[in-house]
């Protein structure tokens, strides 16, 4: 009886996650120290830099947006048994068709949001859905594929952007979006004092999380998706369609990384830019990796490595660190949570230990009771 | 008592699950002493903890008299313990030699010609007629099984562990290896044989420690014990080893297979103008050497593979070109040759595995939303019926169970559903005395339901146990289907080999 009650330790996901997060600081730490400056005051600036003002904080919040998209598109596909690197192909894809639409039509600023948000995904998901196809119909593998996809993504933005939305100095960025063609909306500007970076892509964001998460773990649609990404021979056997699954696994993973590229593109930055390849699309690996591929831990650890990625500039600003030492921490994150397994053992021993050590105690206990 | 190896006390426990509990396992120098066990009744468990892959919770280890350590696999070397692993540890383009001295290589220049020689001489001494040149890739299983008995060899074992080593081999090749094993026991060498083939028990072992769930029940002396006094130590009750089952009666045509062909792996014609008829209320069984098409034809009926030509018809529905699940409705189970690669989706956990084909229906599921309260019930009841033991009930992944637990699970989930026709393949590979007569129980039953049930076994013993007419094929052709009760093996097993039964041709 009792031993229900007191709950055996058990090491779990978040726990990893931490481990792997503390790890990331301490290595952080020392290099801060190798550089000769101190590594909790450096810490202080990157939180402050991230956090210390509703502003700020409404920044964060906006590189955020976009990690968790992208890290929401990643963790999908892993649970559905495949690997999209091709994320950021994915964004600009759904960045430029989105941009493109905003620029053509002249509707009022809801429903525009709407729309845009609407061609994004779609656009996302057909970049998602050739990989799908050759998967499912030829077996090429989706790292393979993805990874092409993203640098035709590259070279049609790379052209299609100066012939047709050119701005009027620049040769290498669309013309900025005006205000009413944005995600930005003046409610939520006015919320974080006049940030010009946070935009309602957050909203969507959360909302695809809890979608998502609705999704997988409560209809008939992710059962299937789930079982094709873990035994598809098994999936066959039992009568799902596995070559449906892979395509509309692939499309929605596309899908989530496009509206990414929303959020990013009409949101964050308003613009977009030629001969970049997003490095979000990788950095939501990591952001996946870390949240260890489950909606809601997509939400932690995006914003986890947003308030790095923001902070990270004022860090390096008020103390010798460079910037990169941020990046360098998220680095040796993603190791440490490439290596979980090495972190689930170290766990495991030590709750044995404590389980022991409690058995004892309850059964101490009981024989007083029994005494009794 | 000169024992070479004494576990004494051992005890050990995973999460909801008293793997090992109290076990003494004394072995004696020069002695074959076989441990003997249901699937899942911790054999393994128990040569893992003396192997160093486990820790025991507690106990201790003895050998030779004195108390030792071992830790992980190295200890385990260190105190001359070998074991040779169901699934081999070799790689397959490696010579014999390479795989033998692979993490003994010692100085950093390799000096193969010694080891080579080395090995041998081994493989002459105890006659395992191995050329340590040949590529492990090249050779036949039972081969390479050698070829992990000389990696023992080659570190001087003196204990050697052999983890259920005839479940890979042809009749042939374990009557080779019992004589192996003899061979090694003349030499002085003590050897573990984990089993729950009671003949061979019965061929080579001394002495006999007995496991059920997890306590040791006995230790027998094997000569003067008989197979079904082991077989009812092991399962704890009697055990019968035929099959109890009346006569047929069979009814109408339930599967009509008509002039089918099927091409196999390698585009060819792998089944060859195949036609059969499975009425209700009997069981057909498919006699025949493995790789003479029954996969191609099981899986072309099932839905795996493209049919080429003919037509294969359920309670007289055309399902030739129909999708898996489309079959699954017009009342086709199936319990697949192999388990864990279609029969389960080994990180799903039971509940989910059991309404895999069933999940997208009513009561299961509503407007594409799961029904979580109807699947645990459903998955209960299958639990309950078909006595699938696992750890944490329904929530324990389908991956953590024994064999036999596993093939339980799917077999329950096959019948439950009452298909109008039910396809097994090997329902009882690897299965022990106990699963296999519940599972035999349970086709019969099927069966005397008034349904049709099709049964592919590379085992005769068990065609001959079960069916009520038997369909040898031979080369994908079907030879000839004759009534169980009007045939012997020899006549059976002579059309397996491709001799028609009609006449000289």
């Amino acid at each position: 009886m009792s031993a229900k009650k007191n709950k055996e330790l058990k090491s779990n996901n978040f726990i990893i996650a931490i481990s792997a997060v503390v790890l990331g600081l301490i290595a952080g730490a020392i290099l801060i120290l190798i550089i000769g400056e101190n590594p909790f005051a450096s810490f202080r600036y990157l939180v402050r830099g991230a956090l210390m003002s509703v502003r700020r904080t409404g920044t964060t919040l906006a590189i955020t947006t976009t990690l968790m998209l992208v890290g929401l598109s990643i963790a999908f596909a892993f649970k559905t048994g495949l690997f999209n690197i091709g994320a950021s192909g994915q964004i600009l894809a759904g960045g430029l068709a989105a941009t493109t639409v905003a620029f053509a039509v002249d509707i009022p600023h809801v429903p525009l949001i709407f729309l845009i948000l609407l061609t994004g995904f779609i656009a996302g998901a057909i970049w998602g859905l050739i990989p799908g196809l050759l998967k499912a119909f030829f077996n090429v593998h989706e790292v393979v594929s993805t990874i092409m996809m993203n640098w035709i993504a590259y070279w049609v933005v790379f052209y299609f952007v100066p012939a047709f939305l050119k701005g009027p100095s620049l040769e290498t960025e669309s013309a900025g979006l005006p205000f009413e063609k944005t995600l930005r909306v003046s409610w939520l500007t006015e919320l974080f004092d006049g940030s010009n970076y946070i935009n309602v892509g957050l909203i969507v964001a959360i909302i695809a999380v809890i979608v998502i998460k609705f999704i997988m773990d409560k209809t008939t649609l992710g059962f299937e998706l789930k079982a094709v990404g873990y035994n598809r021979y098994g999936a066959e056997y039992a009568g799902i369609r596995v070559n449906r699954s892979v395509v509309l696994s692939m499309m929605i993973a596309g899908g989530l990384a496009g509206l990414a590229g929303v959020a990013y593109y009409c949101g964050y930055s308003g613009k977009i830019q030629i001969g970049i390849l997003p490095t979000q699309g990788f950095d939501g690996i990591a952001v996946a990796l870390l949240g260890a591929s489950s909606p809601v831990g997509v939400v932690f650890s995006s914003f986890f490595f947003g308030i790095l990625q923001a902070g990270k500039g004022f860090m390096s600003g008020n103390t010798l660190v460079p910037p990169e030492i941020a990046d360098t921490i998220i680095a040796v994150i993603i190791y440490f949570t490439a290596t979980s397994v090495m972190f689930k053992n170290f766990w495991d021993k030590r709750f044995k230990k404590i389980n022991e050590k409690r058995n004892i105690v309850q059964k101490d206990s009981n024989s007083i009771e029994e005494d009794n | 008592m000169d024992y070479s190896i004494e576990m004494l006390h051992i005890r050990k426990e995973f999460p909801g699950i008293v793997a090992n509990d109290d076990i003494s396992l004394q072995v004696k120098k020069g002695e074959i002493h076989a441990i003997l066990g249901e699937n899942g009744a911790g054999k393994s468990t128990l040569m893992s903890i003396l192997f160093g892959l486990y820790n025991a919770d507690k106990g201790e280890i003895k050998i030779n008299g004195k108390k030792v350590e071992i830790n992980n696999p190295n200890d385990a070397t260190a105190h001359k313990i070998g074991m040779v692993h169901q699934h081999f540890q070799l790689i397959d383009t490696y010579t014999v030699t390479e795989n033998i001295i692979l993490g003994k290589e010692g100085s950093f220049i390799l000096n193969k010609k010694d080891a080579s020689q080395k090995i041998k001489d081994l493989s002459d001494k105890y006659g395992l007629n191995i050329d340590p040149d040949s590529i492990i890739e090249d050779i036949t299983v039972g081969m390479q099984q050698r070829v992990e008995i000389l990696k023992m060899l080659y570190v001087d074992a003196d204990i050697l562990i052999f983890d259920e080593p005839t479940a890979v081999l042809t009749p042939q090749e374990i009557d080779d290896l019992l004589d192996i094993m003899k061979g090694l026991k003349k030499e002085g060498k003590s050897i573990i044989l984990i089993t729950h083939k009671l003949n061979e028990i019965k061929a080579v072992a001394d002495r006999c420690t007995v496991i059920r769930r997890g306590k040791m029940i006995d230790v027998v002396d094997v000569a003067s014990t008989t197979q079904s006094q082991m077989a009812s130590l092991m399962v704890g009750r009697p055990v019968n080893f035929k099959v109890d089952k009346s006569e047929a009666h069979p009814g109408e045509s339930i599967l009509e297979i008509k002039n089918l062909n099927v091409l196999n792996a390698k585009k060819i014609l792998g089944v060859k103008d195949f036609s059969l008829t499975v009425r209700a209320g009997e069981i057909v069984g498919i006699a025949g050497v493995d790789g003479n098409g029954q996969s191609e034809l099981i899986e072309a009926v099932t839905g795996l593979r493209k049919i080429e030509s003919g037509q294969v018809l359920i309670s007289s529905k055309d399902i030739t070109h129909v999708p898996i699940r489309e079959r699954n409705e017009a009342g086709l189970g199936h319990v697949p040759e192999d388990r864990q690669k279609r029969g389960l989706v080994l990180e799903y956990n039971l509940k989910d595995n059991f309404v895999i084909k069933d999940y997208y229906h009513s009561p299961f599921s509503k407007n594409g939303i799961l029904q979580q309260p109807v699947m645990k019930e459903y998955g209960q009841k299958i639990i309950d019926t078909f006595d699938v033991r696992s750890g944490e009930g329904l929530d324990s992944l389908a991956g953590k169970l024994s064999g036999g637990n596993q093939q339980k699970a799917i077999v329950g989930r096959e019948i439950i559903g009452n298909p109008k026709l039910l396809i097994v393949v090997q329902p009882t590979r690897g299965l022990d005395v106990g699963a296999i007569e519940f599972i035999h129980k349970q086709i019969v039953n099927h069966r005397d339901a008034g349904n049709a049930v099709l049964l592919i076994s590379f085992e005769l013993d068990e065609i001959f146990n079960l069916s009520d007419r038997i369909a040898v094929i031979s080369d994908g052709k079907l030879m000839d289907v004759v009534n169980t009760s009007d045939t012997d093996e020899r006549s059976v097993g002579l059309m397996m080999a491709g001799v028609s039964s009609k006449g000289d041709k």
